[in-house]
């Protein structure tokens, strides 16, 4: 299949200076490249500090790369012009980490809803509206709450707020920057079927950034490991948890908690 | 042998503009042993952190004790009046937050951090007090000692912080250390790290510790007991091999079910819906008659709305308080 993403040799480097004032670079990605396949999830997993997040924003357009293309739908964003680019950056929706500070908190739920829609002059008042309850319902909040500020919600409320927030454009690909990890395990379960029955139904790109290694396994079909700016690792989920060749990978997999799973008779429901 | 803590029937409430008193404990009782751990299993609303600053009476303004007791040593800490609860908090029982960027001063180095703590504590000579800790860092920076000593917390990474903090949670030599999240600012190589640290000073200090946390897979293998919370009232308590391999509660057991496994064996199993808890865990401000669990629990009884069930005891030292149940 077509691939909507093609990552090629990105690079990103933050230059600092140092108390002499000498320069002093930090290369945050070194020479990232994939592909994502339409309606494909792929996960990036790595421990804090091996660039994930700056490959994230670099993916939406926030950041500038210093070097590389990026190829979305066959379109080189890289070289796009910047009114070019505010028609193909909704297309690609970021997901924040913490649901608590990327959400405004005076606002309505409803509020928050409709800005992008606004902002892209997209839709009548009326259909806005109605647009905005029927992603309110989509994501699994009830249309009675779009009054409220956005305050009174619980964490995995305002997940579920800031992902029907991110699906009001119709985006083609969705990227979770560490989007469960602040939610409690229950809640993160509930957030990841949603996110799984969304795909299914809307057919959507996922390229999901965690590291969390249970949760990328479960969720994506290909899994890529990164490790200070570079792709150590990447294919198929399975294959990659089951024949690890690189340390990277296998430190993250010696370090994930698992609960002792005796074989308990399964619960009637 | 006697317990370094004991709770007993604990209720704490907060005050909040709309309701005058919203239950957030009631009826918390357990106790820890020399050398326990003690692994607080709750979601967020059901009261874990509320119950880890109520033990120091650390509460919010607007949080209140109504009613129980909270035994450290034999001394009832709701009755101790200021001086002796300052000689307490952080020389006998310390407390671990859960950002550690946030609880380190910025600007002081984190070497004269922990001896603020040992001068605010003990009447040392200078001399002993920089012996101390730069013992307490050898242990826990074994590599660069002396460069962690005189760094300042953003010079740190994650883990050094939350080690820095360890460092000044230990360095009075407490009988109890309570730990609220303590690793879920960190990435799992470092919350590996830093839980390892926690093992090794529990074999060389038999601290008893109180480990707050979210995730029960944290607890396996490092916990003794568990004690499982939901909208401030305790479900399942035991030992952590019972509790986490053949949990009894409902809810317990839900939680446990709801986390996905790295199914190296069989094949894959992306993409199936987990199973999940029906509804939300934020506790009603309202109180209600029967189980707190009912509303969203898949084995409910007639009984469970009506009425309230109370700690079943099943095993030596595993309680349940579910009607499922009987003795």
């Amino acid at each position: 299949m077509e691939p909507i993403l093609k990552v090629e040799n990105l690079v990103k480097r933050y230059s600092k200076r140092n108390f002499a004032g000498a320069p002093q670079d930090f290369l945050a990605l070194d020479g990232i490249s994939f592909t994502i396949s339409e309606g494909a999830t792929l996960a990036i997993v790595g421990e804090s500090g091996s660039g994930k997040s700056t490959l994230a924003s670099c993916i939406a357009f926030l950041e500038k790369p210093t070097a590389g293309n990026l190829w979305f739908e066959g379109r080189n964003l890289t070289l796009a012009a910047e009114s070019d680019l505010r028609k193909i950056r909704p297309q690609i929706q970021l997901i924040f980490p913490d649901p608590v500070s990327s959400l405004n908190p005076r606002w309505t739920i409803f509020d928050l809803l409709v800005e992008p829609l606004i902002l892209q002059g997209r839709l009548g008042r009326r259909e806005r509206i109605t647009r905005s309850f029927s992603l309110l319902e989509r994501v699994g909040l009830s249309a009675d709450m779009a009054e409220r500020p956005a305050a009174e919600l619980s964490g995995g409320q305002r997940q579920r707020l800031a992902i029907a927030r991110a699906l009001t454009l119709d985006p083609k690909l969705l990227i979770f920057d560490e989007a469960l990890s602040a939610l409690d395990c229950s809640v993160q379960a509930q957030i990841a079927n949603l996110l799984i029955e969304l795909q299914d139904s809307l057919g959507m790109t996922f390229l999901f950034i965690t590291h969390d290694l249970t949760m990328a396994a479960h969720l994506a079909d290909e899994i890529a490991v990164m490790s200070h700016g570079r792709i150590v690792e990447h294919g198929p989920s399975t294959k990659v948890l089951r024949n690890t060749s690189h340390e990277a990978t296998k430190e993250l997999l010696a370090a994930v908690p698992q609960l002792p799973r005796a074989p308990w008779p399964a619960t009637q429901r | 042998m006697a317990s370094v803590l004991e709770v007993q029937d604990l209720h704490v409430s907060y005050r909040s503009r709309e309701v005058r008193s919203r239950p957030v404990l009631s009826g918390v009782s357990f106790d820890l042993m020399p050398g326990e751990i003690l692994g607080v299993l709750g979601e967020s609303g059901s009261g874990k952190s509320t119950l880890a600053a109520s033990v120091l009476r650390l509460l919010p303004p607007n949080g209140q004790i109504v009613k129980g007791a909270v035994l450290y040593e034999g001394h009832n800490l709701l009755q101790a009046n200021p001086e002796e609860l300052r000689q307490i908090r952080g020389g006998r029982i310390a407390l671990i937050f859960q950002e550690p960027s946030l609880a380190l001063h910025p600007t002081i180095r984190v070497g004269e951090q922990v001896r603020q703590v040992l001068a605010a504590h003990q009447s040392s000579k200078k001399f002993d007090r920089n012996r101390r800790t730069r013992e307490v860092f050898t242990q826990l920076f074994p590599e660069d000692t002396d460069r962690i000593l005189s760094s300042y917390p953003h010079q740190l990474s994650g883990g050094q912080r939350q080690r820095a903090l360890i460092a000044q949670a230990i360095v009075c030599s407490p009988s109890l250390v309570i730990a609220d999240e303590p690793t879920a600012a960190l990435d799992p190589v470092t919350q590996m790290e830093v839980l390892g640290v926690f093992r090794a000073l529990r074999e060389k200090l038999a601290l008893a510790m109180i480990f707050v946390t979210h995730n029960p897979a944290l607890l396996s293998g490092f916990a003794d007991r568990i004690l499982v919370l939901y909208a401030g009232q305790v479900v399942e308590w035991g030992p952590s091999e019972t509790v986490l391999k053949s949990p009894h509660h409902p809810y317990t057991k839900a939680l446990f079910e709801s986390i996905p496994t790295i199914s190296v064996e069989n094949e894959k199993s992306c993409g199936n819906m987990l199973p999940v808890i029906p509804g939300n865990s934020l506790p009603s401000s309202l109180p209600r008659k029967g189980c707190s669990f009912e509303p969203r629990c898949t084995v409910r009884m007639d009984v469970c709305k009506e009425f309230e069930p109370v700690l079943v005891k099943l095993g030596e030292r595993h309680v349940v308080s579910c009607f499922k149940y009987k003795e």
